[in-house]
């Protein structure tokens, strides 16, 4: 495990990123850990973390198919919203789990 | 000890020769896994492999149930070739196959061709396969992006980290 600053806050963070502790979420966390792979996060990227922080919750498994059908964003969108890692970088700035799906 | 240097993945070319399901979706799968890692894909499809991006058999693919030695019943005793040979039983156990998928959320053909286009990666279709069942682009989905020779295959598979994947 590894420690992080984010917003002035120290997380505990796992090898690849993604935040050991749930609880230390918060959007200025998510902004400044998106900011890290040069993505500047906007309100429809809070919608679709919001999302897969709502469905982590209610225990779903998360596809990029489900979040497809959401209603918030089209695959393709999130594509836009997430290059190179639609579900892996929205769920590691939801601050959720690395998604262990293979669709 | 010698050092050894780790050259990432960036681009992976999947043929698909095969109509079976289980052949088909491994390749979908693979391709739909990189392009969701950021890894470039090109999807393509030859002999059998077309029915996979046939307009009219595209979401109508079976499993066999002849001649497969993996297949089991569902307490686990193995599957007796000459049942897989009774009328329908095909059928039914195709249809119980894609829906064990669905229930993992791997979507139907042409709805996954969607998910991986969208994604950037592309398909394509292979030319002498095409030819041999005479099949022309308006026989094909709309994800087709071209038919392609083997040689065109091997033009786009250049650069460092680009890999070959045969399914």
């Amino acid at each position: 495990m590894a420690e992080k600053t984010f917003a002035g806050k120290t997380v505990e963070v796992t090898a690849e990123g993604y935040l050991v502790n749930k609880s230390d979420w918060s959007k200025e966390v998510a902004a400044e850990m998106a900011k890290e792979d040069g993505i500047e996060l906007t309100d429809k990227h809070y919608e679709v973390l919001g999302y897969l922080r709502e469905q982590e919750a209610a225990g779903a498994s998360l596809t990029i198919r489900k979040v497809g059908k959401s209603g918030i964003v089209d695959i393709k969108g999130l594509y836009q919203l997430f290059p190179g890692g639609p579900l892996k970088l929205s769920s590691k700035y939801a601050g959720i789990a690395k998604p262990a799906s293979c669709v | 000890m010698t050092d050894v240097k780790e050259t990432p993945l960036k681009k992976v070319m999947i043929i698909v020769a095969k109509a079976n399901i289980e052949d088909v979706y491994a390749g979908l799968i693979m391709a739909n896994g990189a392009v969701m890692e950021g890894i470039e894909a090109k999807l393509f499809f030859t002999f059998f492999g077309l029915d996979a991006i046939t307009k009219n058999q595209m979401n109508k693919l079976h499993t066999a149930t002849v001649g497969n030695p993996g297949m089991r019943m569902p307490n686990g005793w193995s599957f007796p070739t000459l049942l897989g040979a009774i009328p329908g039983v095909e059928a039914g156990v195709s249809s119980m196959m894609k829906k064990q998928m669905d229930e993992l959320d791997v979507p139907p053909v042409d709805e996954f061709l969607d998910m991986i286009t969208a994604g950037g990666g592309e398909i394509y279709a292979c030319k002498m396969a095409a030819d041999m069942f005479k099949l022309t682009k308006d026989d094909l989905c709309e994800h087709v992006k071209a038919i392609i020779t083997v040689g065109d295959l091997y033009a786009m598979s250049g650069g460092d980290g680009t890999q070959i994947i045969f399914t």
